[in-house]
């Protein structure tokens, strides 16, 4: 019995590091939300109120109710004071006043309802929290640009940078580095195309050609004009994280105490009916 | 007639006077069905089977009772579910949770059953019922996936029904029949839902049933595939066999607590499963104008779907040869000239059909043999021996090389499609069912360790 299972768990196993060797890394480096913030009713009640402020300009969150929020902390009245601008309930879902038909029009695809979007945008490389909270800190100026904003993470993004008076000004410096083969020679080289955008989002570009191999990639800086500015919404942007990650799976920190407490009663009556079956199985020879 | 008298005292007195059925059957499947003494931890899978689906059965009436079968409510019904309904977190979790446990529960139980060579005979149509019982899951589990509404339940419905439409001829409209529109949509949904909830499960408890009382009628084989039947007491009672109440009732509870803590474990703490048993996208509501980059059946299909991939242009000249090789078999080994005949014109006609019809088709039918297949193994297992404790060594690897191909494919069903998983698949297709088709060869060969009489056992 034991061998078959060291068998099977041998063959799994060989199997598992073939398969993670085929596995490719993301485009761009995304980085780590700070998870702590989740478990923190500050973190998380800031993070409301940039929501509610913010981001309920153009997104809904159409399946939380707002006297869920009664779960990070806060009461009816706070809600309905601080939190709630037009006429809504507290036991309405939080909605926007926009209509997708409207928004599609103007922003040329309808900003998504953001009650489930931690989820929804985790994938197999990253995960939601992580991108989100990249993507928050991740615009720049780039004067080509229809809204004369660009994303790090999301080049090309439709939506503007609405916390720009928050993060305060910064240049930007994204370095490309790809595989360049020579179409007459076959030679091939890699190049590094450093792109720096002024505070204005004028670009400058220089490429230097690289001696021996790399890795092909895009790297990033950002240089904020006023780093304690910036650093200050490192900490926003964390907090509305937590926020997002909050009314994704609202349950969550019941069903992590809960469940705690259901593995330590099944632990508790897992030895109980070990005992049993050894007492009944005494006799059989 | 006599007036039957009841042996028995109380509450189970007055019921056995008036309905001698109830303890007539509970002695037939419980206090006195014998089953061997030898069961390991395989034999776990068939109970926790039925736990699953009672707890399948359950969520899901609860489910129902605040769903919405509607395109336009179905996915923010289940995410109120799981936010407004009190303890519907729980509830919605250990469903998508259970689906797929069920099918690791299940596969576990199969692989048991290859292992020890629970099919042969007399047990075929115990093994019959049992691929009947896979079937009907896989087709409960598609239908249940639409109902969430989702990217992921959407394309990948759209992506399964599809493939009818590449059958010649009938396909395409047999795919609007399947829809009951042109695209997935809201009569799609509705049809799920009634398949999902009564149809499918209806059959499902009756192949159940049939599955119990044909093995209780044959009896359960174990893990050194001896007939106990074969050594009896003087009260005909077979020697090493012990009735399953209260002796296996126990030993399955012990077990049973270990299995919860591990479904637990994942409804509390992972309900995701890292992607695998809710999909990312899947919390995307379902967009008919946007396709997603990549669209793959959940874990418990991949194998099949990978199949269903590998299968291209370039493969069919595989097929073709694998296909002349195993008539070419035949016509070496078989003497009858009626057999010899059929394999003769049936080849030529799957050859015919291999580069006439698309690729795709035939990508279908493979998809399709590879999960029917099962139900042909009592007959294409011809091993003196039933169990692998006494057949040659390399059987038992043979047999892991499969499970391991099994595996493989599975797990490129779930990676995007690259040249790299695209070969690997091939082969693990060759492997898949290259085991099956030549197991009337390989299954004789070798040598066969001695099969004792009696089952091996150590007291505990």
């Amino acid at each position: 019995m034991k061998k078959i299972i060291t068998r099977l768990v041998v063959a799994l196993g060989l199997f598992g590091a073939a398969g993670g060797a085929l596995a490719a890394g993301a485009a761009v480096p995304i980085e780590h939300w700070p998870a702590e913030r989740g478990r923190s009713f500050g973190a998380l009640q800031n993070g409301a109120r940039l929501f509610a402020n913010y981001c309920m300009g153009c997104h809904s969150a159409n399946l939380v109710r707002w006297n869920r929020l009664e779960q990070i902390g806060l009461d009816e009245k706070q809600i309905k004071e601080f939190l709630i601008f037009g006429n809504q309930k507290v036991g309405d879902t939080m909605r926007i006043a926009m209509t997708p038909a409207d928004a599609k029009v103007w922003f040329g695809k309808a900003p998504p309802d953001l009650s489930v979007i931690t989820r929804a945008r985790t994938s197999f490389d990253f995960a939601g929290t992580d991108y989100i909270y990249t993507l928050l800190r991740g615009y720049y100026r780039d004067s080509s640009a229809p809204t004369g904003w660009n994303n790090i993470a999301f080049p090309g993004i439709g939506m503007p940078h609405i916390f720009w008076d928050r993060q305060g000004p910064r240049e930007a410096t994204l370095v490309q580095t790809h595989r360049h083969a020579d179409p007459k020679t076959g030679h091939a080289s890699f190049v590094q195309t450093t792109t720096v955008f002024d505070v204005n989002g004028n670009a400058t570009k220089t490429e230097t050609e690289l001696k021996g191999p790399a890795t092909e990639g895009l790297s990033y800086t950002f240089r904020p004009l006023d780093p304690q500015q910036a650093r200050q919404f490192d900490s926003d942007a964390a907090d509305l994280v937590a926020f997002l990650a909050f009314i994704t799976d609202p349950s969550q920190t019941a069903r992590k105490r809960i469940g705690v407490w259901v593995l330590v009663f099944l632990a508790f009556f897992s030895v109980i009916a070990w005992r049993l079956n050894s007492v009944y199985w005494k006799n059989i020879k | 007639m006599a007036e039957y008298k009841t042996p028995y005292a109380g509450i189970a007195g007055w019921f056995d006077q008036r309905m001698p059925t109830v303890m007539a059957e509970y002695r037939k499947h419980l206090s006195e069905y014998y089953a061997p003494k030898n069961f390991n931890i395989w034999y776990i899978f068939g109970g926790l089977a039925i736990t699953v689906l009672a707890i399948q059965i359950i969520t899901g009436i609860f489910l129902v009772m605040n769903y919405k079968p509607d395109a336009n409510l179905a996915f923010a019904s289940v995410e109120y579910i799981m936010r407004d309904v009190p303890g519907g977190w729980f509830i919605r979790y250990m469903h998508s949770t259970g689906a797929s446990f069920f099918f690791i529960v299940v596969y576990l139980h199969m692989f048991r059953g290859l292992m020890y060579g629970s099919y042969r005979a007399p047990r075929e149509l115990v093994w019959i019922f049992g691929c009947l019982i896979f079937l009907c899951l896989m087709g409960e589990a598609f239908f249940g996936y639409l109902l969430p509404w989702g990217q992921m339940s959407y394309w990948g419905a759209q992506v399964i029904v599809n493939l009818f439409g590449a059958i010649p001829l009938i396909g395409p409209d047999l795919a609007v029949f399947i829809r009951g529109d042109y695209v997935i949509g809201d009569a799609t949904l509705n049809r799920f839902f009634a398949f999902h909830v009564i149809a499918i499960p209806l059959v499902l408890i009756g192949l159940v049933v049939a599955h119990i009382l044909a093995l209780h009628d044959v009896g359960s084989n174990n893990p050194d595939g001896i007939e106990i039947k074969k050594n009896l007491d003087a009260n005909g009672k077979p020697l090493d066999g012990i009735p399953f109440h209260p002796y296996y009732t126990v030993h399955d509870i012990f077990w049973l607590t270990i299995f919860l803590m591990v479904f637990f474990f994942v409804v509390f703490f992972a309900p995701e499963m890292g992607g695998y048993f809710l999909e990312w996208n899947n919390f995307i509501p379902a967009d008919s104008l946007t396709t997603p980059s990549h669209i793959a059946p959940v874990w418990y299909f991949t194998p099949f779907y990978s199949i269903l991939r590998a299968t291209t242009e370039q493969f069919m000249v595989v097929l073709a040869i694998g296909t002349i090789a195993l008539s070419a078999l035949i016509l070496l080994t078989v003497r009858s000239p009626i057999v010899r005949g059929a394999i003769a014109v049936g080849t030529l006609v799957l050859l015919l059909g291999y580069f006439t019809l698309d690729a795709k088709f035939w990508g279908v039918v493979l998809m399709g043999a590879s999960v029917m297949i099962f139900i042909a193994l009592p007959w294409l297992d011809h091993s003196p021996a039933k169990s692998m404790r006494y057949r040659p060594t390399w059987h038992f690897w043979l047999l892991i090389t499969w499970v391991v191909a099994f595996v493989v494919l599975g797990y490129f069903g779930t990676q995007p499609p690259s040249a790299a998983g695209q070969y690997i698949s091939m082969i693990g297709t060759v492997i898949y069912f290259g085991f099956f088709a030549l197991m009337p060869w390989w299954s004789r060969m070798g040598t066969f360790k001695p099969v004792p009489d009696r089952v091996t056992f150590h007291p505990h």
